[in-house]
């Protein structure tokens, strides 16, 4: 019983890193992602993004950490919503899907050089990365597709 | 002993003064030792309208404890810098006092000038630097480290010698292109995260980041007891942390980089009282 159990758990296990391996395969280098007048046409990794978890990355201070700076009033159990950058309220009004999408990879390119707000999923940093982070986006595509999934849900 | 004995209060001195700040006057709303916590028209080309102390951006529990010497903390550290100022250590035999004699009038007025030119090394000094410095030349002692509890006492007692002293260091001459260097640091961005100093606290101080009130992080409270740290700190080990959040690698303590740093971040804050030991959470 021991013994088979974890046979399976082992199979399932390899299953799903190479399941993993495909769907990062399939996501879109971060150099090579294209941003043509202020939208990202195409997803990251062509697997649709997932609301909830969207939301999740977005309250997450390891990962999105967007209600650092973006209060959000889907949140408002969530104490301590930022005043740095605009009210998340109702962007989806605003922005449509291939525009968040460019504002998530390399929001300097579109929101402007001098805005604080960090670009998602570009490797060219700020001097002196931490080694941890060097060479690594602050979200992975799946998780940037999860959130512009969650954003399109914010309509006013 | 002193110190334990102030801890003992703190409690008690706190509560009072929270029934107390209903009936508080202008003059209860500021920190001990000090008559003002802005510089209204900032010296020519600051980046700044309004030059503001890290205490205005704290909240009022925070804020009361820096109020009255008997609840700030800081002061166990100031107290033992005080002892220290007068034990004799190295093998010349000296204490600080042996050459200083009385801090209050030998010190008073030095703290607000830091980091100063070192005519000899021909480079700036911070007060650490300028302790280690008279500690291993003079005294033929041991060179205290940068965050030992030695090294934030003596910095601490020393520091408040100038409270309430207007802070202003020198940026022209030999300590132009040091300043300079420090500015360039300052608003380089580093990290993962991509962000400059002043991406934070010239863009955006006044304004919570999650549940953290920016200030222009300016340098004239320290060294700092942080209630987060629980105890006194550097202004280098504050850089430190700030540059650790936004991921980049920090520069050392002590370093070229900090100690430049430091000098156009005091020149910032050109104008502010020293409030040493400040209070932060
Ligand atoms: C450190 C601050 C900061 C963080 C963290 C941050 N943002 Fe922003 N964001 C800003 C600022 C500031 C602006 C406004 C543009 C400007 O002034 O630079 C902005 C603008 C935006 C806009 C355009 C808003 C509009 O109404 O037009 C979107 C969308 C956005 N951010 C989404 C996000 C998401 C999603 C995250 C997390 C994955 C995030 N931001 C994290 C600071 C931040
Ligand atoms: C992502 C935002 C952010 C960035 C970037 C940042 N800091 Fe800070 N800093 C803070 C926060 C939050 C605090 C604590 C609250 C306050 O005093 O602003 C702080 C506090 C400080 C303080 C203490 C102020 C006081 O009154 O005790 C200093 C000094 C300081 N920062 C300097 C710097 C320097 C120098 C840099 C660049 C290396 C920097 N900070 C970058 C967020 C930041």
């Amino acid at each position: 019983m021991m013994k088979a159990n974890s046979l399976i758990a082992g199979c399932a296990a390899a299953l799903m890193t190479v399941m993993a391996g495909s769907a990062l395969a399939e996501a879109t280098k971060p150099d090579m992602v294209k941003i043509d007048d202020n939208k990202v046409k195409s997803s990251l990794t062509g697997i649709k993004g997932n609301a909830a978890d969207g939301k999740k990355w977005f309250a997450n201070r390891k990962l999105g950490n967007c209600l650092a700076c973006h209060s959000n009033k889907d949140m408002t159990s969530k104490p301590f919503h930022g005043e740095i950058g605009p009210p998340i309220d109702g962007v989806a009004d605003r922005h449509s899907e291939q525009e968040l999408r460019a504002i998530l990879v390399d929001s300097k390119t579109v929101l402007g050089k001098e805005t604080i707000m960090p670009g998602f999923y570009k490797i060219k940093t700020g001097a002196r990365p931490a080694k941890k982070f060097k060479g690594k986006t602050i979200l992975s595509g799946q998780q940037v597709e999860d959130i512009i999934a969650y954003l399109l849900t914010l309509k006013e | 002993m002193k110190g334990s004995f102030k801890l003992g209060l703190l409690v008690t001195i706190a509560a009072g003064s929270t029934i107390m700040m209903g009936v508080a006057n202008s003059q209860d709303s500021l920190p001990a030792g000090v008559t003002s916590i802005k510089v209204a028209t900032p010296y020519k080309g600051s980046p700044l309208d309004e030059i503001i102390s890290g205490w205005h951006f704290r909240a009022s529990e925070t804020q009361s404890l820096q109020q009255d010497d008997f609840d700030n903390p800081g002061y166990l550290w100031v107290d033992k810098g005080e002892s220290l100022w007068n034990t004799v250590d190295g093998e010349a035999g000296k204490s600080c006092a042996s050459c200083h004699n009385e801090a209050a009038k030998s010190m008073k007025g030095v703290g607000a000038e830091m980091p100063k030119w070192d005519a000899k090394l021909k480079r700036p000094l911070t007060m650490e630097q300028r302790i280690n410095s008279c500690r291993t030349n003079n005294m033929k002692a041991k060179a205290w480290k940068w965050e030992a509890d030695q090294m934030l006492s003596m910095t601490a007692f020393v520091r408040n010698q100038s409270r309430g002293m207007p802070v202003n260091v020198q940026v022209d001459g030999p300590m132009k292109a040091w300043a300079e260097k420090g500015k360039e640091v300052y608003y380089t961005r580093v990290g993962q995260l991509d962000m400059s100093c002043a991406n934070c606290h010239e863009a955006n101080y006044g304004k919570h980041i999650r549940a953290d009130h920016l200030s222009q992080g300016q340098s004239n409270g320290f060294p700092t007891y942080r209630l987060k740290w629980q105890k006194l700190g550097s202004l280098h080990r504050r850089f430190k942390g700030c540059m650790k959040n936004i991921r980049a690698v920090p520069y050392k303590r002590g370093s070229d980089e900090f100690v430049a740093m430091e000098i156009y971040l005091a020149h910032r804050g050109k104008g502010l009282q020293v409030e040493t030991p400040a209070v932060r959470n």
